[in-house]
């Protein structure tokens, strides 16, 4: 590596400084304060707090409240990350085998992604709605009595569907350029070697594509954890009332709503702590297996 | 194994680009054809054909007894080397042979046994724990020869395989194709572009031009008869000299005025004269001869390549570049001017305007 010498030993701390003071400012002082007012007992109309040590931790992991949502969330997230990475796929791998039109075809299919992501979920929660949503009359017509907003089911049916639908574009964008990096010639020796094309797919082409899909694996599960947000608050229309919500959402909730600013640091650690934990075994575990060449 | 049959196979691609004509070669079972040619001259294409990576827009196919045209790749009783290996990354050396074999639901001791075998036939037994890229060039070749070895399949197609090599490697495992291609027998299509390549391979050589093909025959054949300028250019370097040559009364002449003594029972009045540069040689070092060609060459540049020197020079205005195949050790001028001449029975002779071989008249004979 080629040594750069600088006129002066504080230079390249103030060429770094802009980013570290973004960096300061927008996360790391409000991930410590988060972390000093989950151990004190806020005051709701600011007159002071309390230090009161993990009485906050103990009372949000106790509250079956709380388990509630982190067992939603659990599912929530899973299910959106697998159904949004393997309905990716399955498009990728179909658009890359289409010969004719085929700019046209993943054009289309990229055009979600081109939407800002409150327009996104804007026209998801209106697809899905009581009085003119076509996917609402489309469950009334088979049977469903789709009520969202009051039934539990229905409302986590129509958020998971909802990001689902926005994830597609951005994976199949990366899984199709994945593929499309896959060598031609190694998938004709496949093709001499094996006679099943779904055999082939599962033995030769998705092993070869894991780098794209660890990385996928990493940015759905953010998404799905974090980045859906917007789209349970557009679902629930701000009225959270009995329905389902992520994690993330009852930080929300509970800080700004309930006022309850210690107890929704508290979550908000444990959400630290959780991807922090998720990081190190995704890195660890997973990432030394998919990289081949 | 078996013997594969091409009756007249044509691709026509979108937009009716015709990249193979028509091409019929009857492969004998065990024969190892090379498909030579300049590059976009359908050889691979027709390869591939045969492979089953490309469809056939019209003729036959037959492997064995069998018409494949419609066949997969992997029902084809075929293996194939591509150039650039095609190996699995993810898998070990070991996975990249057995693929084949566990695809094709061969018991588990008799896929190790094959293995092993072709690892030890190619001296990779040591590898085959490692992945591709732990390999080098050389050996990742002889991965890909083994993937097609444990195959033991009715032939083997080879799509340039040697042309990712360096010079030495290539000359190194050319030699290791041809005797494990003779040690097994199994019959083998070989693509190159790489002339000496498919001279040294070759049981029968096909020479390709523009998806057609030029001329089929043995090595020696091909480069003693050749059946076109086409196949006289490609075949053997330096090049053979093109002259034209025209008939004034009842003589032939170069363009210089030297008369050459041919005998041909031909309407036509020009020809073109082929000779090689090794056929072509300076009169003080030859036995004298009076048929033939007899010429003077003005030599312009030299090349010496240690054993022997390529001189290069014209005869008379506005010649073509005529090489001289001359011993090394003889020091030669620019501007010198040499006599040179070929015996009766090493000119070729040919067409104008088709290219097309003529044969002399007692050619045979005094050969």
């Amino acid at each position: 590596m080629k040594r750069v010498q600088f006129s002066h030993p504080l230079m390249p701390y103030m060429l770094l400084l802009p980013q570290l003071a973004i960096v300061g400012v927008f996360f790391l002082w409000p991930a410590a304060e988060a972390i000093r007012a989950s151990f004190y007992l806020e005051d709701p109309f600011g007159f002071g707090s309390t230090f009161v040590g993990l009485d906050n931790f103990k009372d949000v992991v106790s509250a079956s409240e709380y388990s509630r949502t982190a067992w939603f969330t659990l599912i929530f997230s899973a299910a959106v990350t697998f159904f949004s990475l393997s309905i990716a796929l399955l498009l990728a791998v179909k658009a890359d085998n289409v010969i004719k039109g085929a700019s046209t075809y993943r054009t289309l299919l990229m055009w979600v992604y081109a939407i800002a992501p409150p327009v996104a979920g804007l026209v998801g929660v209106m697809l899905f709605d009581q009085h003119i949503g076509p996917l609402n009359d489309l469950a009334h017509a088979l049977g469903w009595n789709m009520q969202i907003g009051v039934n539990y089911f229905d409302t986590a049916f129509a958020m998971t569907v909802i990001a689902v639908w926005k994830q597609i574009p951005i994976n199949f964008i990366f899984f199709l350029s994945g593929l499309q990096s896959v060598p031609k010639s190694v998938q004709e020796a496949a093709a001499v070697d094996c006679r099943s094309s779904s055999r082939r797919f599962w033995t030769v082409t998705f092993p070869l594509l894991a780098p794209t899909s660890f990385f996928l694996l990493i940015i759905n599960i953010t998404y799905a954890l974090f980045d859906t947000f917007g789209i349970i608050d557009l679902v629930l229309k701000g009225e959270p009332g009995n329905n389902p919500v992520t994690l993330v959402y009852k930080v929300f909730l509970d800080g700004f709503r309930g006022n309850d600013l210690g107890g929704s640091s508290a979550q908000s650690v444990i959400l630290m702590i959780l991807v922090f934990a998720l990081t190190v075994v995704q890195f660890r575990m997973i990432e030394r297996r998919v990289h081949y060449s | 194994m078996a013997g594969i049959q091409l009756n007249t196979l044509r691709k026509i691609y979108a937009g009716n680009v015709e990249a193979v004509k028509g091409i019929s070669i009857d492969i004998k079972d065990g024969e190892f054809i090379v498909l030579v040619g300049p590059s976009g001259c359908g050889k691979s294409t027709l390869l591939r054909m045969v492979a089953g990576l490309e469809t056939i827009t019209d003729g036959e196919l037959f492997i064995g007894d069998r018409l494949v045209n419609n066949v997969e790749p992997a029902d084809r009783d075929i293996a194939m080397v591509f150039q650039n290996y095609a190996l699995y990354p993810h898998m070990t050396v070991y996975g990249n042979l057995a693929y084949g074999l566990k695809n094709r639901s061969i018991p588990k001791d008799e896929i190790e046994k094959r293995v092993r075998k072709a690892a030890e036939i190619l001296e990779i037994g040591d590898f085959l724990d490692r992945r591709p890229r732990q390999l080098s060039g050389g050996q990742r070749q002889r991965v890909a020869m083994g993937r097609a070895i444990v195959r033991e399949p009715a032939a083997f197609l080879f799509d340039e395989p040697l042309s990712n090599l360096d010079a030495k490697l290539r000359v190194q495992m050319r030699m290791e194709i041809k005797k494990l291609q003779k040690e097994l027998g199994t019959t083998s299509l070989y693509v190159t572009h790489d002339q000496l390549e498919a001279m040294t391979l070759a049981d029968r050589l096909v020479v390709l031009s523009g998806g057609v093909v030029e001329q089929i025959g043995s090595p020696i054949d091909v480069y003693e008869k050749p059946a076109s300028t086409f196949v006289a250019t490609f075949i053997g370097s330096p090049a053979m000299n093109l002259l034209p040559l025209a008939k004034s009364g009842n003589e032939w002449k170069l363009d210089n005025g030297a008369t050459v003594d041919v005998k041909l029972n031909t309407d036509l009045s020009d020809l073109i004269l082929g000779v090689r540069p090794e056929d072509l040689v300076i009169e003080e070092l030859s036995e004298k001869f009076d048929s033939g060609l007899h010429t003077a060459l003005t030599v312009h540049v030299v090349e010496p390549v240690g054993a022997e020197s390529y001189v290069h020079g014209t005869i008379g205005e506005g010649s073509v570049d005529v090489v001289v195949r001359a011993p090394g050790k003889l020091h030669f001028e620019p501007g010198q001017i040499l006599k040179v001449t070929a015996k009766p029975e090493k000119l070729h002779t040919f067409d104008t305007k088709s290219g097309k071989r003529i044969e002399l008249e007692g050619a045979l004979e005094t050969a």
